[in-house]
This record gives C-alpha cells, sequence and structure tokens, in this order.
C-alpha cells in the first residue's frame, strides 16, 4: 500500500470504489431531473425518471409500511414484522394490538422505535411488495388506487407528506431511503411533466 | 422538570426529563411496580399500560408523549371487562411465575373492552404482542373467553 494511501484511509476506500467501477453513485444518491435531459424522446425520459424514482419507492423504507397482505414487514431485508402485527380493519393494526402500541408520534431513540403521528400500513389498494415497478406506476396513477389523488395532488403527496418524509429520517440504524425527499419531489415532478408514462 | 400526569384517576407530578420512558416515571417516581420491565425495546408487552384506553408500551414512550391523556396501569385498571378477566385468570389458575401477567391482563382487558366477545384470531393478533416465557399461552387464551362469557 502506498503511504498516501496509508494516511487517507477515506481516499483509499475511493479508489477503491473507482477500480471496481462503483464510481461516485453511491446506493443513497439520487440522480437530478436535469440529469436525464439528454434523453432526446419524452416518453423515454419520463420513463426513466420514474425508475430513478423507483429507487425510494422500492427502497425497504417505503416498501415495508405498503405490504400486499396482512402483515407488513421490517429491517433491510424485508422480514415479517416483529412482533406479530396486522393491519387490522382500518390499516392501524388490531384491536388492543394498535400501531401507536408501540409506534409514538417520534422516533424514540432510547429503545431504536420508529414513530410519527400518523404511523399506519398503507391500504392493501397501494401494496408495493410483490408488484414490480411498472405495476406500481400504474397503481401511482390510478385514481381508484391511490385514494382518489390527482397527479398534482400525488406530487404534492411524494414531496411533502410527513409520513413519506419518515423514510429519510428513519432513526435508530437504519438506512434512509435514497437522496433527500425534496429530490425524490422533484423527481416525480419531472416525471409527470413529462407525461408520468410508466416503465415497461 | 416538573411533569404532569393523570395516572389510574389522580393527577400526579413529578420531576422528570421529558424524554423519560413513561415506564420508568410508573415504576420508580410513582411506586408502582405492578407493570414491568422486560425487554426495554416494545417486543415482550410486559410494560403495557392503557393510555385514553388503548394499549401502550410504556418502555418505549416518553412520558411527554402522555400529556394529559388518561393513563391506567395494573395496580388501577377496574372496568367491568378487567374484572371479569381478573376472576377468569384466577378460576383458571393462568399465572406461572407471574412476571408478563400484568402485561398480559392490559392486553386482554383492552381486548374484551372493544370486543367483548372475540374470536380465537381476535386474541391471537391482540396478544400477540405479550410475550410469556413459562408458555402460558393457552390458558391465556381460554381464560379470555371465559372473561367474554361473564361479560355476555
Amino acid at each position: 500500500m502506498s503511504p498516501t494511501i496509508r494516511a487517507c484511509p477515506l481516499r483509499a476506500l475511493l479508489l477503491v470504489a473507482a477500480a471496481c467501477g462503483c464510481g461516485t453513485a453511491f446506493a443513497a444518491d439520487l440522480r437530478t431531473p436535469d440529469s436525464f435531459s439528454g434523453i432526446a424522446d419524452k416518453a423515454e425520459r419520463s420513463r426513466a425518471l420514474f425508475v430513478e424514482a423507483g429507487k425510494v419507492i422500492q427502497s425497504p423504507r417505503c416498501l415495508n409500511c405498503h405490504p400486499g397482505g396482512e402483515r407488513p414487514t421490517q429491517g433491510a431485508d424485508m422480514h415479517l414484522h416483529r412482533p406479530l402485527v396486522v393491519r387490522g380493519p382500518d390499516d392501524k393494526g388490531a384491536i388492543g394490538m394498535r400501531c401507536m402500541t408501540c409506534h409514538q408520534s417520534a422516533n424514540f431513540e432510547p429503545s431504536g422505535l420508529p414513530g410519527h403521528p400518523l404511523w399506519h400500513v398503507a391500504p392493501k389498494s397501494m401494496a408495493w411488495q410483490e408488484r414490480s415497478l411498472a405495476q406500481i406506476c400504474a397503481q401511482i396513477k390510478d385514481p381508484r388506487r391511490n385514494g382518489g389523488k390527482s397527479m398534482a395532488q400525488m406530487q404534492e403527496h411524494m414531496a411533502s407528506d410527513t409520513l413519506v418524509g419518515w423514510a429519510w429520517q428513519p432513526g435508530g440504524t437504519r438506512e434512509p431511503a435514497p437522496g433527500t425527499q425534496a429530490q425524490f419531489g422533484a423527481l416525480i415532478a419531472a416525471w409527470i411533466d413529462t407525461g408520468a408514462v410508466c416503465p415497461r | 422538570m416538573t411533569v404532569s400526569l393523570n395516572v389510574n384517576g389522580q393527577t400526579r407530578e413529578v420531576d422528570a426529563d421529558p424524554a423519560t420512558p413513561l415506564l420508568w416515571v410508573i415504576r420508580e417516581d410513582l411506586g408502582l411496580t405492578g407493570t414491568k420491565y422486560g425487554c426495554g425495546i416494545a417486543q415482550c408487552g410486559a410494560c403495557t399500560v392503557h393510555v385514553d384506553g388503548e394499549t401502550l408500551r410504556s418502555c418505549s414512550a416518553p412520558v411527554s408523549a402522555v400529556g394529559g391523556r388518561k393513563v391506567v396501569t395494573i395496580e388501577g385498571v377496574s372496568s367491568p371487562a378487567a374484572r371479569a378477566v381478573q376472576k377468569a385468570w384466577v378460576e383458571l389458575d393462568v399465572v406461572q411465575c407471574g412476571y408478563c401477567q400484568s402485561g398480559q391482563i392490559m392486553s386482554a382487558t383492552a381486548l374484551l373492552e372493544k370486543k367483548p366477545r372475540p374470536s380465537d384470531e381476535d386474541i391471537d393478533h391482540a396478544m400477540a404482542g405479550n410475550i410469556c416465557r413459562c408458555g402460558t399461552y393457552q390458558r391465556i387464551r381460554a381464560a379470555i373467553h371465559a372473561a367474554a362469557k361473564q361479560l355476555a
């Protein structure tokens, strides 16, 4: 090992990353909408923008609470939630075992529990687990399955909703969703502006 | 700082950091030691209390989150459902070592207060977060059904 590398471990890491082709695109990054301007075809650009936003949508921070069945998952490996919990009739848990039985209005660092005032599981119509990004895209655009939202309302939801925003401030040792909520919102806005075309 | 709480129908004031887990305040400051410390991460249910009638794991909630809401611990739970649970627990001799049982009783009571005739599935879902290392689960389920019959 060269003296320079020995003196600077971070630089050594970057060199290793470059050598293995990882470049500077760390998993936690998101591209900006402008970086897609080189794609001349508008529909193709729109698809590419949604695929980029999909890095957030399909991150464990988001998927864990968009289960297809009755039980949410947790953790980076998306194991079934422990203890056993179910979405219940209102997506906020079972009688006697509500989401708020454990999850309070904010992350609670002493015990590592995540929290938000509106902690709940996404409705079944908004399930993302076990669906392709193309299927999720179609679902997001469908007012019958997206909570009756227009595309403008959907963009607002993605960019500003504080429960969505929890994904970037998950507390504990959880890895946040890629990028920032503002970057994610900008990608969704650009995707809508280019026709909200879904991936194939 | 001084924190005001409504516990078992009484307003209590304690000197506590707002971030202190409610369980610590209940046990250490108020001396109500029926609520147990089990895991400290809301995985076992031993610390279950009621806040405005809903179950809450007091080990993982800051005392500041409770505010003026009504906290009920095992020492103060006294609804008809709670009395039916207590009677059934004795009749079926549910308890083995007993450490988890105050949490079990608080969860069972909360279930019966909202669903007086629960199904096995209702019981499983409501009680899934209450661990019993003695394995008294079958007697717990039977006692909840027995309590439900008393309430009918």
